[in-house]
């Protein structure tokens, strides 16, 4: 089976888990938190604000900032960007990711 | 953590490569405080700042350091190559990177220099710093002396915003000269279900792949314009995805009026033959003349529907049908990203792919005097045209601030590099043109398909904005619809926002060329707000 491993070969320096909803995912060291996400084959992790339609990685380079994501409590977070850390606690950002600041 | 099969051993880390460029430890202040953004790299200006380590600008930046000068570079990104070499972080422990990449010993050559001249304090490496203004340095006094005259300032002031949240921090550099190498994004033209989860940008699943070793499905359609998504679906195929059917909108017929320009560059047919041949090998069908009409689906992508067209890109009627897949991966070339040179007042021409470039000269000069730009932002070219356009900057940059200083063998480089640059800009401009998307295209665009993704606008509402409301630019679509007013600032719908509203693409223009915190404003000494 060909792979994006196979094709490159070696081995992570470090692999740990990150969760997303609670879930855990195996991550590699060096890996985004968008690259962790699509490698357990999840696609979409934030609602839009108006029509609350799923959405994650597009541009995947930082400029379409539709892969926004809650990392640690913090919202609007570009998954694409953002590096995976032990222990990290990813969670579906919903609308603007600030539900805490509503009136 | 399970190695592959092909690979059971597992080769040590950074086998066979240069160690990683270290990052250069910011000078001054740990935190910015209220005496202002950090100055990265002391205090005094330095000769030249390069903005972006794509191709251009890592080119530039060793080419330079090697003439003489002190330069800083400043990208973005955490590790030089821009987005075509971009690579694993050394953490994810790739032993043959070059096995994504076309070219890869033109960017390790550089990235060793690259390592050298940082070691011996001649480069400035500033990873992670997204320079979003540029602004002249010098005393409100002096430009106002200035005033009127022909002499350029004396230096510029670059702010960045370095690093990531919530540790993010103001960071600011002066140099005596801006080398602008910004590079590109890509070009969307929406239609009917590109919001679905599992469409991605063409390039976004490239970068996606090159940086992360992930694909986005098991059965992956390419589709959009351009010679990007031979080699988006070569590699895909080649680490493991289906590729069902790379669907192309122009015809590559398109080339045969332009002999003359692909005759002076047999090495680019040497790589489309690369290209025609992964994808045999791979079983990878080439439908030109088609477009992905609309993406199928609820919560993601399980079909999408191709059609074919006519010459203007407009779909035939009764040419439609179905292809399965998981994902889709989606452009229609690129478009220079220019706000930090528009910002300064640099001048723009249209290119033949209809998106916006940079105005520049035979010495890679822009129409400001102190700003030099290499590379996309000059118009789409590729990465070979980028690191000889960035080597002959460099020339171009030390040839002006120490005409004394230039190397006695330099005149007869900087021939050989102009003629280069020449003879791959032929060739660009012939692949831009042959790739220029058709008028038709909004032809698949429904009303209810959304085009600005960020405040999520419908094609009708902009149709609306230009037909019944008067409409006839983007700007105004904007103040009526809110599309391209959210976090992309319009990368994204910008070319459709225009063409629905009849508008000649422009050149953007952005005050921020990334989301910049307030403190970071409030704390930016007087002369440079």
């Amino acid at each position: 089976m060909r792979s994006p491993r196979s094709l490159v070969g070696g081995s992570p320096a470090a692999a740990y888990a990150i969760t997303f909803d609670g879930r855990e995912l195996p991550a590699q060291e060096g890996q985004s938190v968008a690259a962790v996400l699509w490698g357990a084959g999840i696609l979409a992790w934030r609602t839009t604000r108006e029509g609350g339609a799923p959405r994650g990685a597009f541009c995947g380079i930082g400029s379409c900032y539709d892969c926004l994501v809650t990392v640690n409590g913090l919202p609007n977070q570009r998954a694409c960007l953002v590096p995976a850390r032990p222990g990290d606690a990813v969670t579906t950002q919903e609308g603007t990711g600030r539900a805490d600041l509503t009136v | 953590m399970p190695t592959s099969p092909s690979d059971p051993a597992g080769p040590p880390r950074s086998a066979g490569r240069p160690r990683s460029p270290q990052p250069s430890a910011p000078t001054g202040p740990a935190s910015s405080g209220p005496a202002g953004p950090v100055r990265s790299g002391g205090a005094d200006p330095v000769d030249l700042a390069v903005v972006g380590a794509g191709p251009a600008g890592l080119a530039a930046a060793v080419t330079a350091a090697r003439l003489g000068l002190r330069v800083t570079l400043l990208d973005a990104g955490d590790r030089p190559g821009g987005q075509f070499y971009r690579h694993p972080a050394p953490g994810l422990g790739a032993a043959r990177p070059e096995a994504l990449h076309h070219g890869w010993a033109e960017f390790a050559a550089r990235e060793a220099a690259l390592c050298e001249h940082a070691a011996a304090g001649r480069i400035t490496y500033l990873p992670l710093h997204h320079v979003w203004t540029v602004v002249p340095a010098e005393a409100a006094e002096a430009a106002e002396a200035r005033r009127g005259q022909a002499a350029p300032p004396t230096g510029w002031t670059l702010h960045a915003v370095a690093g990531h949240a919530p540790d993010e921090r103001a960071a600011a550099v002066t140099a005596r000269a801006v080398l602008v190498a910004t590079g590109a994004y890509e070009r969307q033209l929406p239609f009917p279900g590109w919001t679905l989860p599992g469409v991605v940008g063409a390039g976004g699943a490239q970068a996606m792949l090159k940086g992360g070793l992930v694909l986005p499905g098991k059965r992956v359609v390419v589709a959009g314009s351009g010679p990007l998504l031979l080699a988006v679906a070569g590699s895909l195929a080649a680490a493991g995805a289906a590729v069902p059917a790379v669907v192309e909108a122009a015809a590559y017929t398109a080339y045969a009026g332009r002999v003359p320009a692909l005759l002076r560059n047999p090495g680019k047919l040497v790589e489309a033959a690369g290209y025609g041949g992964a994808l045999a090998r791979h079983h990878v069908r080439l439908l030109t003349r088609h477009a992905v009409t609309e993406a199928h689906g609820t919560d993601r992508i399980e079909a999408v529907t191709v059609a074919r067209l006519d010459r203007d890109w407009r779909p035939l009627p009764g040419t439609a049908r179905r292809i399965p897949c998981d994902a889709l991966a989606v452009g229609h070339g690129l478009v220079p990203q220019l706000e930090l040179a528009t910002g300064l007042g640099c001048a723009t021409r249209p290119g033949p792919d209809a998106a916006v470039a940079l105005e520049v000269d035979a010495l890679q000069r822009t129409s400001v005097p102190g700003i030099w730009s290499a590379g996309e932002t000059g118009g789409i070219g590729g990465a070979q045209l980028a690191l000889t356009e960035g080597e002959l900057a460099a020339h171009s940059v030390a040839a002006a601030l120490s005409p004394e200083r230039a190397a006695t063998d330099s005149g007869r480089r900087v021939e050989r590099l102009a003629r280069r640059r020449a003879r791959l800009r032929a060739f660009a401009d012939a692949m831009a043109a042959a790739h220029r998307p058709g008028d038709g295209w909004t032809g698949w665009l429904r009303d209810d398909a959304v085009v600005c993704r960020c405040e999520e606008v419908p094609a009708g509402r902009i149709r609306e904005a230009a037909q019944d409301l008067g409409a006839r630019d983007a700007r105004t679509v904007k103040l009526l619809t809110r599309a391209g007013m959210g976090w992309c600032q319009g990368r994204m719908c910008g070319p459709a926002v225009a063409a629905l509203a009849g508008q000649e693409p422009v050149a953007d223009r952005r005050p921020f060329s990334c989301p910049v915190p307030l403190s970071h404003l409030a704390e930016l000494p007087a002369t440079d707000r």
